[in-house]
């Protein structure tokens, strides 16, 4: 589904990504851990599509087509999904009317009419009660006067909404509770099928008592360190990262 | 070319025809504004207030003056229809600045009148003695002083005390020449004790011509008055229109005005509240979107000269192409109005980098116990907002949009008349997308 090859990302003349390499298949959990500052959501914003960020060098192919030549919303259009660790509260723009347009985008993408208002609350209510969101969102704009909770609910509401192909989840579990945390996980967990695949990118290992990876991946200064299966995360957990500086060096 | 000496020249020459058809408390004004205009002239970019928008240069140019009401024999019911129908309002007609006539769908309540300036001056005359250039001050203003100097016509309203007027009472301007048009328009609003009154005032261009409009607008509120005023300016983008809107508060009255300008070469707007009775309260809300070489200029004073009074400020533009743009706000509060709230906010979106937008805020306060804000902001759309709309699979194109028309829904929100709110969100709809937005009926040849 997803092949990263060496691919080196600058930001304002810095070096940030030097090297990744990657390979998400169809009905994989993916987890990136790393510190602080390696360069693990500035990998999710450039599979994203910011513009910000310069792409010195290597190649990402999503579903057999290059990644990096599409815009963000081709992305989105073709199943990509970032969920933000930090959402963007807009102001005056109402979540319904937000949610309504970027779903008959992709219906429009698929070839699909555009969803009817009645089918569309259904939806809403459906994906509401599967992610666990209570927010009230009538009459609401999109994250405005959310707490920090609500927000990274509500993007997992829209994830379950625009159903990805390939969701890419970027500190979904910084500063949520235990209990927001399950819920949170229990929404991805709700949402894995055979034909998705999801990368969480994490600091701690304690979402993934939740949602149980089939790949851990470590990013240090840029670069994935080690790969192996779940077992990893614990162990990260144990020693710390310092131990991975040991390690590699 | 001095204009100053060609409006004195043309007054000169035309000052019997101007009063011989004008009521004489209108012409007992115009010796005091002769002075002032002589005096002051043709505001430039040395008046501090008109730094960004100096008038000597935008008035150049050759301009015919009508010295009398409808020249033209042209039907306006039968080729002027407003496309709202279900704004459900009394409508009046103003033909170049000159009352043409009030379409009345329901019995007005006891003692409302509605009808054109000149005319209630001589049926009023009790009222234009107590109010008729009470509020806008000649020696203050050459702008001001030209309007009183060549006032003739324009709309009278008088909403007696304990009434309410339930449809709204909407006045449309309208511009009809084959040669370019200056036009004084003089307008007095008197809302009684407790009585509330809806205005909805538009433009209308039905011709390709340069119209140079000098309107000036008196509001009185008396005690308990609600006043909600409604302005959608709407013109094609060789006019030029200069509005004075002056109001005066009594205690515990409320003003409300919405401000939306969409079309237009050169809009400038002066608004002047007084607070003069405690407890009262104004809200001043604009918004306006250009593009192309436009120029739009909003000058607010609010004067806090009362104790317990609320203002509230709120501009917003959104700049494009080559426009530009000032808004000057000045909050005035004085020694003894105590407990005085006032709030103001500017904010501009540039989408181009050849926008330029000027913002002043400007507080003078010599009251100890007072609540006071001012903010500006002059930026760009956010990107990361941009961002997060487009990761969602929504258009560049579409995602601006949505950004801009939340930037500019603060503003046309706050319109008390559904409908009317409803056609202003389709007007600024389509003028974001970059497409006309007049009204459908509107000789779309004015572009």
């Amino acid at each position: 589904m997803l092949e990263i090859k060496d691919l080196f990302v600058s930001i304002n003349g810095k070096e940030i990504l030097k090297g990744i390499s990657l390979e998400v298949k169809a009905g994989e959990v993916h987890a990136i851990m790393g510190p602080n500052g390696s360069g693990k959501s500035t990998l999710a914003a450039a599979l994203a599509g910011r513009d910000d960020f310069e792409i010195t060098n290597g190649s990402v192919t999503y579903m057999g087509e290059d990644l990096l030549e599409m815009k963000p919303e081709e992305r989105a259009r073709k199943g990509l999904f970032l969920g933000f660790q930090y959402p963007v509260e807009i102001p005056g723009v109402s979540i319904v009317n937000f949610l309504k347009t970027a779903l008959n985008e992709l219906r429009k993408f698929k070839g699909l009419e555009p969803i009817s208002a009645s089918d569309f609350l259904k939806k809403m209510r459906e994906k509401k009660d599967l992610v666990g969101l209570t927010t009230n969102l009538a009459n609401r704009s999109v994250n405005e006067g959310f707490s920090g909770g609500e927000k990274k609910k509500n993007e997992i509401f829209q994830m379950a909404m625009l159903e990805p192909r390939l969701a890419i989840l970027d500190e979904t579990d910084s500063g949520l509770d235990i209990d927001a945390l399950k819920t949170v996980a229990n929404g991805v967990n709700n949402l894995r099928r055979k034909d998705n695949a999801t990368i969480i990118i994490t600091h701690y290992q304690r979402l993934l008592e939740h949602i149980i990876p089939d790949f851990v991946h470590v990013l240090y200064k840029g670069r994935i360190v080690k790969s192996s299966g779940k077992e990893l995360a614990l162990e990260l957990e144990e020693k710390g990262y310092e131990w991975m500086e040991n390690e590699t060096e | 070319m001095d204009i100053k000496q060609d409006l004195i020249t043309l007054f000169q020459q035309n000052t019997s025809v101007l009063e011989s058809g004008s009521g004489k408390i209108l012409n007992n004004y115009r010796e005091q504004a002769f002075r002032d205009f002589d005096k002051l002239g043709i505001p430039t970019s040395k008046n501090e207030a008109y730094k960004y928008t100096p008038l000597d240069k935008y008035m150049q140019g050759n301009y015919d003056m009508e010295l009398n009401a409808n020249p033209f024999k042209i039907d306006l019911q039968d080729i002027f229809k407003c496309d709202i129908p279900e704004l459900d309002t009394q409508v009046v007609l103003v033909l170049n600045g000159f009352f043409y006539s009030v379409n009345q769908t329901e019995q007005l309540p006891e003692g409302v009148v509605v009808c054109g300036l000149n005319e209630a001056s001589v049926r009023f005359p009790d009222l234009f003695h107590k109010h008729y250039s009470h509020y806008a001050d000649t020696s203050a203003d050459g702008i001001v002083a030209l309007n009183t100097l060549f006032a003739q016509d324009g709309v009278f309203v008088y909403v007696p005390a304990n009434k309410t007027v339930e449809k709204p009472i909407q006045i449309i301007n309208l511009s009809h020449s084959y040669k370019n048009l200056r036009i004084t328009r003089r307008n007095l609003i008197v809302a009684g004790e407790n009585s509330r009154v809806n205005l909805v005032v538009c433009d209308h261009t039905l011709c390709q011509q340069s119209y140079l409009a000098n309107s000036l607008t008196e509001i009185y509120a008396g005690r308990n008055a609600v006043i909600d005023y409604n302005r959608l300016q709407n013109e094609n983008h060789l006019s030029i229109q200069i509005n004075n809107l002056f109001v005066h508060q009594e205690e515990n009255s409320r003003f409300t005005s919405n401000n939306i300008s969409l079309h237009g070469g050169l809009i400038r707007n002066n608004v002047y509240a007084t607070l003069n009775g405690p407890h009262s309260e104004t809200n001043l809300y604009g918004l306006f979107l250009s593009d192309d070489k436009q120029h739009v200029a909003n000058y607010i004073l609010v004067d806090h000269a009362s104790p317990n009074c609320t203002s509230n400020q709120l501009f917003k533009g959104i700049l494009d192409d080559d426009a530009t743009g000032s808004f000057n706000g000045k909050i005035l509060v004085r020694k003894d109005s105590q407990k005085t709230q006032a709030y103001q906010k500017n904010n501009n979106i540039l989408l181009s980098t050849a926008a330029r937008m000027n913002t002043k805020p400007h507080l003078e306060i010599y009251a100890d116990d007072v609540k006071c804000s001012h903010g500006a902001t002059v930026g760009q759309l956010d990107m990361e907002a941009m961002f997060y709309l487009r990761s969602r699979g929504i258009g560049e194109k579409e995602s601006r949009h949505l950004l801009m028309y939340a930037f500019a829904n603060e503003i046309v929100s706050k319109i008390s008349i559904p409908v009317l709110k409803d056609r202003i969100i389709e007007l600024v709809d389509k003028r974001l997308r970059g497409e006309l937005s007049r009204c459908s009926n509107c000789d779309i040849r004015c572009g």
